[in-house]
């Protein structure tokens, strides 16, 4: 035990997709400063590169066992290296589509890429955090860079609006976050999650100890359904969406989910574990109001950003769900749910970017009228994405509702359950009026596609997956549960 | 080659529909030739499920399975019996006529309408093949994509609005039956159907699942009181998309039913048999009247639909009360006419929309009184459209009579009233068939239009031939169908009338 506060050097090797992606920020921001215009596209390819090594290396480390370092606040075990591969690989996917967004929006900088590398580096941080310093260090290194990212359209009075409204919310939850934190600290004395573990696990019903430790526990899982944007913390969501650049909008409704769901499994699975039955409760309600609101709000939009907004609420709902179980089954599912959900937001939102122009964002549900007349391909491929949102098999989506619905099930709230179901059907509303939009009705404006080759090919695989991934899940499920 | 028969009846109409839109609409030609061909083949290779089919006994043909999700212990199984054997090849059958039906019709995307008819074909076999029960979920959800597509694409003024209710009520519908499923798993261990079969439930489990099923299972039928979506389907769907909601989508209803609630919860639906047993009777007498005031012909036809099937489920649950023990006719009687008058249904229905497909391909109105004397400028036509009218009243030595006939004697034993409430619909839909066919096709030529209408062309009269031919085969020697599926009713009538409390 001893041995793990030490900081010993033979063992950097556990940080090491980390500590190199430190150092390739800082190769690719000085380098980025010596780039004349011409040159620019060497900063995206060199970030391509970095997060692909740094994928390479998190890759190498699965199968590694368990281990501890830095004095007991950083951890290297399969859920922390299978997430930062996904993480690296969908950040990967959401630059192509980027590119092609910034390009044409004249957003084009080097800083856009590095503010990317740090909320990735942050995120990192956060999966591998196994205290609740680290952890609360790597979700301020995100955040920052993505209040910095959304603002990066400084001309755009509605971006800047989405930024502060971002980080001014965002502080208050890191506050609360903060103060559970210190109040886990003050009954527990370590920030330790294996320690608090230890101590949740031994503190008797009803006492003082039980008392604070549950004080604590309200907040810290404020500040982690913040983050989620879970109702009724989900304030934020519609409207940094709907401001922020598209391109932003869907990096950050995407990884990031990844790296709040493994803050999550750290601090309540790992850490308060015990205390199960007291969260899981705040889970539910949280679950079923955000599955709610987030089916029936989204009926009345017109913007299909703002309409994404509320299907991810929606959808973090039946994450939740996931962890009410309380069994590692549950937790997996949850796990399949994020990423069958990054699958599908990331093709969704790559879809709304694949059909901007020159100074015109396609956020309007309308700007797909016609769609499958100009582009039978990407509407058939829009079509796939928006009933696999809706949870209709064959597609991917229908999979994650399910492992989740069959765990809940499982865990006896069948009420809970049937609840779920008739809000995805009402939610199944407003995915048809997207294909209603792009099947049923027809516009005289000519839609062109201006995306490079590339950001097709991607597109289309990143689509084409939410089918094939649907016929062979089985893969996906098992590894989703072996990491716990 | 025996042992993917089932397989290769699913995927081959689902590729080749994937190869077709990569044909594109521009060689519209070349994707009508080779739907055709595939629809042929494929109706020839399901006709092989008939000739090598044993009907001696009640387990599965043709069986295949491999895992599939092993987390849920999902397999990918599939297997025919009597009952689900006679619908797959209507769904062939069907298939065929829906897409030379719409050879010159569909000029929009010809060949994106061709290839959703197909995947369709290749999902409906896959639902009535279907061992497991999440597989049967999901052929049975994914084949609402195709004919979403086909009624919001190529249908009337508001198909719209038409295609939006037909996908929410049918999925509403549905997600009680996951919800079923999944809890069975739990406490079955298994997701395969047949399983589920031999699972024993407590009442009250019974009870919510029988309900469960009951919604997914009556939308789809459709029965009152859910039924109206079903009008405005087929009223907005153009014709291939209502030949197959009528012919064969309600048939996954009625199949449902057989396959789910009556061997799965036996307790249950005896227990709420006569709310079942009601509700048809409102379909068949109500929806009955309801059709005569119409005056949109496929609105007719839909409610007279609906009326029909409220047959099927009638057959289906006046099992428990005719059945008499030491006397098990009745029974089997009701569950047989309930086939039968399915695929009666499946020609007749189809036969009278496309009656109507050819009427509203000359003047574009389904308004009956738009029409008037068609037969003095359609003789042909006329001939045709009388035999399918007739059919549709239940004349005897058509198939719309042995169905109707066999589920009326089941129901007289069950309890005079319903077979006397049951056997009104010879006079109302006598009535409002017959006074539609006076409407149209008799009488003086009331819009000049009419006069100049051609008679149909070889393409049409061979569509409508080959559907005379099986209306009339059916009516006047139904054995070889009653033959194929009666072992399996028998074992199935055994299933629902044990109990399993």
């Amino acid at each position: 035990m001893n041995n793990m506060y030490t900081f010993d050097t033979s063992t950097l090797w556990v940080a090491l997709p980390e500590i190199f992606l430190l150092s390739a920020i800082v190769v690719v921001l000085l380098l980025d400063l010596f780039l004349t215009k011409p040159f620019k596209q060497v900063t995206y390819y060199l970030t391509q590169l970095s997060l692909l090594i740094t994928a390479i290396l998190a890759f190498n480390l699965i199968g590694e066992p368990k281990t501890i370092i830095f004095g007991g606040s950083f951890i290297l075990d399969n859920m922390a290296s299978i997430f930062k591969v996904f993480m690296a690989g969908s950040t990967m996917v959401a630059l192509v589509y980027t590119r092609h967004y910034l390009t044409e929006h004249k957003l084009f900088r080097g800083e856009y890429f590095v503010l990317v590398l740090l909320s990735m580096l942050g995120m990192m941080v956060m999966v591998s955090g196994y205290s609740l310093l680290t952890l609360y260090l790597g979700l301020e290194i995100l955040s920052l860079s993505l209040y910095t990212l959304i603002a990066i359209a400084r001309e755009r009075s509605g971006a800047i609006e989405a930024a502060l409204k971002y980080f001014v919310l965002g502080a208050i939850a890191s506050g609360l976050l903060l103060y559970g934190m210190s109040m886990i600290y003050g009954i527990s004395g370590s920030i330790n999650v294996a320690d608090i573990a230890t101590f949740a696990a031994n503190a008797t019903l009803a006492s003082r100890e039980m008392l604070i430790l549950n004080f604590g526990l309200v907040f810290l899982v404020i500040g982690i359904a913040f983050k989620l944007g879970a109702v009724p913390f989900h304030m934020w969501v519609p409207d940094v969406y709907q401001g922020a650049p598209t391109s932003v909008t869907m990096f950050l409704s995407t990884v990031p989910k990844i790296a709040a769901l493994a803050m999550l499994v750290r601090i309540l699975v790992d850490g308060m574990g015990a205390m199960h039955a007291y969260w899981s409760d705040l889970f539910m309600v949280m679950a079923l109001l955000s599955i709610a609101l987030g089916s029936v709000v989204a009926l009345m939009q017109t913007n299909i950003k703002r309409m994404l907004a509320y299907s991810t609420i929606s959808h973090i709902g039946f994450i939740l769900l996931g962890f009410v179980t309380g069994v590692v089954e549950g937790y997996g599912a949850a796990v399949f749910y994020v990423l069958v959900y990054i699958l599908m937001s990331m093709a969704a939102f790559g879809m709304i970017i694949l059909l901007n122009k020159q100074g015109f964002e396609a956020d309007k549900i309308s700007d797909f009228k016609g769609l499958s007349k100009h582009s039978p391909w990407f509407a058939l491929l829009m079509l796939a994405i928006m009933l696999s949102m809706a949870g209709v098999p064959p597609f991917i989506g229908f999979y994650a509702k399910l492992f989740i619905l069959q765990q809940v099930i499982s865990a006896g709230f069948i009420t809970i359950a049937v609840i779920a179901v008739v809000f995805a059907v009402i939610s199944s509303y407003y995915y048809l009026q997207v294909v209603k939009s792009m099947y049923f009705e027809d516009s005289n404006n000519e839609i062109t596609i201006t995306a490079p080759m590339d950001m097709k090919l991607i597109l289309s695989i990143n689509a084409v997956l939410i089918l094939v991934v649907g016929l062979f899940p089985d893969f996906w499920m098992q590894l989703s549960i072996s990491i716990f | 080659m025996d042992n993917s028969l089932l397989s290769l009846l699913i995927w081959l109409p689902i590729f080749a529909g994937i190869f077709v839109i990569l044909i594109g609409n521009e060689r519209a030609i070349t994707a009508r030739w080779i739907s055709v061909a595939t629809s042929i083949l494929v109706f020839i290779i399901s006709l092989s499920l008939y000739t090598e089919f044993d009907s001696n006994t009640h387990l599965m043909q043709f069986e295949e399975k491999t895992s599939w999700i092993s987390q849920f212990n999902v397999y990918y199984h599939l297997g025919v019996d009597g009952i689900s054997m006679p619908l797959i090849i209507l769904t062939t059958f069907s298939t065929i006529l829906v897409i030379i039906a719409g050879w010159e019709v569909i000029q929009t995307r010809p060949a994106h309408y061709m290839a959703a008819f197909l995947m369709m074909e290749g999902l409906i076999i896959g639902v009535f093949s279907s061992l497991d029960a999440i597989l049967f979920y999901a052929f049975w959800e994914a084949s609402l994509i195709p004919m979403l597509l086909i009624i919001g694409v190529w249908g009337g003024d508001n198909r719209v609005y038409a295609a939006i209710k037909f996908f929410l009520y049918t999925f509403l519908g549905s997600v009680f039956m996951l919800v079923s499923l999944i809890y069975m798993y739990n406490k079955g261990g298994s997701f395969s159907i047949l399983a589920m079969h031999d699972l024993s439930l407590t009442a009250t489990e019974q009870a919510w699942i029988f309900w469960a099923f009951f919604v997914a299972f009556a939308v789809k039928v459709p029965m009152f009181p859910v039924h109206t979506w079903l009008p405005d389907a087929h009223v907005q769907a153009p014709t291939g998309g209502s030949v197959i909601l009528a012919a064969i989508m309600l048939k996954m209803g009625g199949y449902g039913f057989f396959r789910f609630s009556l061997p799965i919860t036996p307790d249950a639906s005896y227990e709420f048999s006569e709310v079942v047993i009601i509700l048809s009777l409102i379909a068949i007498v109500y929806i009955g009247f309801v059709a005569l005031v119409q005056r949109d012909m496929k609105k007719l036809i839909a409610y007279s639909s609906i009326s029909h099937m409220g047959f099927v489920t009638l057959g289906v649950f006046a099992l428990f009360l005719a059945y008499k023990p030491g006397a098990a006719e009745a029974a089997l009687l009701g569950l047989e006419g309930a086939m039968v008058q399915m695929i009666s249904h499946g020609f007749i229905s189809a036969a009278m929309f496309l009656v109507v497909g050819v009427l509203y391909d000359r003047l574009h109105s389904r308004e009956i009184s738009t029409y008037g004397g068609v037969i003095n400028s359609m003789p042909k036509f006329t001939g045709f459209a009388v035999l399918f009218a007739m059919a549709n009243a239940g004349l005897p030595g058509t198939s719309g009579f042995v169905g109707e006939f066999m589920v009326i004697l089941s129901a007289v034993q069950a309890n005079i009233w319903y077979g006397v409430l049951a056997g009104s619909t010879l006079i109302v839909g006598a009535a409002y068939t017959l006074w539609m066919v006076k409407r149209v096709f008799w009488g003086a030529i009331t819009n000049p239009d009419v006069e100049t209408l051609s008679d149909l062309n070889a393409r049409e009269f061979s569509i409508l031939a080959v559907l005379a031919i099986a209306v009339v085969a059916m009516g006047l020697y139904p054995q070889p169908v009653i033959d194929v599926m009666h072992v399996t009713i028998e074992h199935l009538l055994n299933q629902a009338l044990t109990s399993k409390l």
